[in-house]
């Protein structure tokens, strides 16, 4: 056609708005991104929340303490176990309790498992948003298994209520572990094959490699969190760091590539299912040897304040609980690991194309429910679009406030 | 007999309507096209726009913002066309009902045609909640 050799620059300086969302068939979850293109590269990102907005901070202040994991672990239905990780931490922390050891294997337990779950639906979704969809299948399919070993273990196949402040709320039997460590076996070949996939397949290569490029200053600058840093070259594992439960005392490798694509991020999931798996292989062993309790009768919380956090499989995951010695928390602070990983995609999108966006986008394995703790509306037109930068600015502002605010009557409590 | 009734029953299109929800339901859901459940079997299947769907799945506990864009979605669709509430926060708002940013549950917004109550259900408890709402609506054509 005339003139398409050369395309003038009026042209293809135009910018068109392209919405996805906020309900978009390709989204699992309410949310609104504005990409702005020119022609077919994407030049600048917009993201809208607020469509999973419940109140869990303000709804946390009204239960007990023995109340409040059930209601964390309703923050999101993929982390149903990281969530409460951290809360129990956070209260254990205000106390300074030393829950059992048996306790913190079967949380360990719990809490690997569910990594591989959420690695294995990643792997799928991102499979689905290639357009690959028998990746989707088969992962699915290999996940499957994990949630039959929650539902063994556990009870439930999601939501497993498991934790307490001062240990666990169920013990494991032994009588089920040959068939937990056989399930366990079984996932290693198909893990296996994926990592195979992974490295060997031309389609996703082509797809994946060298496609939302995070560098590792990015990273840095940004706060990125879990396998987006780590597939950075960003070695940040709080496993490692700052050891909790027993993660000290098992055998296991943090996971960690330097190219920052999307390719790698899906190589770091892979590898961190294996030695998920190894990690919950090594608790079960340890959970036939020790046998002091699963529960240390945590009874008064002391006033103070707490923090607590897990590597969720997205990242740090963050609670911060400030009690006043009643039975109910009076500050509850949650932040998850998609606050601080989905500003990354302003970088990782912007520059690449349309096509690229989704997988770009998804890489990141962003989970909105979780980090949904904001929710800004304006009462004239019902909505009112905020950029990170807003929303990051107005958190702090209101951190400083609250600071000032507790800091006056903790003075008060605590003289 | 109602034709368009007893025509609704058959190779249920599904839109997957997530309003607040904490992502199990919808996990679970998305669970149902995979290998070991695969509704596709009964010609279901999930479509990427309301305007294909013979069934809506609202999940979650639809908070202020959602809801003006949920009532907005199923005014878009085809009717005659069912709303199945899946799961506890669509049902009743569960633990999320005393929030600030909760305005009243599924059915006093829209009319709903089905609940399937679980925290999530399970993927057979779905299978049999939309079995039980295909024998209601054929026993409803015969009348």
């Amino acid at each position: 056609m005339k003139g398409w050799g050369k395309m003038s620059d009026k042209a293809t300086a135009k910018t068109t708005i392209i919405p996805i969302g906020p309900y978009h068939p390709l989204q699992e979850e309410p949310e609104f991104f504005k990409l702005h293109v020119q022609g077919e590269r994407v030049v600048k990102l917009e993201i809208e929340i607020g469509y999973n907005h419940r109140g869990i901070e303000r709804l946390a202040e009204d239960l007990t303490y023995d109340q409040v994991p059930f209601l964390v672990e309703r923050i999101c239905g993929i982390c149903s176990c990281s969530h409460p990780f951290a809360c129990v931490n956070a209260i254990e922390d205000v106390g300074g309790v030393e829950v059992p050891e048996r306790a913190k294997y079967i949380r360990m337990f719990t809490g690997e498992l569910e990594r591989i779950h959420s690695h294995l639906l990643w792997l799928g979704l991102a499979g689905h948003f290639l357009g690959y969809n028998t990746v989707w299948m088969w992962a699915w399919k290999y996940r499957e298994p994990v949630l039959d070993l929650f539902e063994l273990m556990t009870g439930n196949r999601n939501h497993y209520a498991m934790f307490k402040p001062g240990g666990v709320r169920r013990d494991f039997y032994e009588e089920d572990f040959p068939r937990a460590a056989r399930l366990l076996d079984d996932l290693l070949r198909p893990l296996i094959m994926f990592r195979d996939v992974a490295l060997q397949d031309p389609v996703l290569q082509a797809r994946t490699k060298g496609v939302g490029v995070l560098t590792r200053e990015d990273c840095v600058e940004l706060g990125a969190l879990g396998p987006t840093a780590r597939a950075s070259n960003y070695c940040i594992d709080v496993r490692k760091d700052h050891p909790y439960a027993a993660y000290d005392k098992v055998d296991w490798d943090v996971v960690c590539t330097s190219n920052g694509d999307v390719f790698d991020k899906v190589v770091v999931r892979v590898l961190e299912m294996v030695e998920s798996a190894k990690i919950c292989k090594q608790c079960l062993e340890k959970l036939r040897e020790v046998d002091d309790g699963i529960d240390c009768n945590l009874k008064e919380i002391p006033p103070g304040e707490g923090m607590g956090h897990h590597e969720a499989p997205r990242g740090e995951v963050f609670h911060y609980v400030r009690s006043d010695g009643t039975n109910r928390p009076v500050r509850y602070k949650v932040r998850a690991p998609s606050f601080m990983n989905v500003p990354t995609n302003n970088r990782a999108c912007v520059g690449y194309t349309v096509s690229d966006a989704t997988i770009t986008l998804a890489a990141i394995d962003p989970c909105y429910c979780c980090t949904e703790r904001t929710a800004v509306v304006d009462a004239d037109s019902g909505k009112q679009i905020m950029t990170w930068k807003e929303l990051l600015r107005l958190s702090r502002q209101k951190t400083e406030r609250l600071l000032e605010k507790y800091n006056s009557r903790m003075d008060r409590i605590w003289t | 007999m109602s034709v368009k009734l007893k025509a609704l029953t058959k190779s249920i299109w599904v839109f997957h309507l997530a309003a607040s929800p904490c992502n199990n339901c919808d996990i679970e859901i998305l669970d149902l096209l995979t290998p070991r459940f695969d509704i596709e079997r009964f010609g279901m299947q999930l479509v990427g726009s309301v305007r294909h769907a013979d069934a809506i799945l609202v999940t979650g506990s639809m908070n202020r913002k959602a809801r003006i864009r949920l009532k907005r979605v199923i005014e878009q669709a085809p009717k005659p066309c069912f709303v199945i509430a899946l799961g506890n926060c669509a049902c009743t708002g569960e633990m999320f009902a005393p929030s600030y940013n909760q305005m009243k549950p599924l059915d006093e917004v829209v009319p709903v045609d089905a609940y399937i109550a679980g925290c999530p259900p399970k993927p057979e408890a779905m299978i049999m909640g939309v079995v039980a709402l295909i024998e209601a609506t054929l026993a409803a054509a015969k009348k």
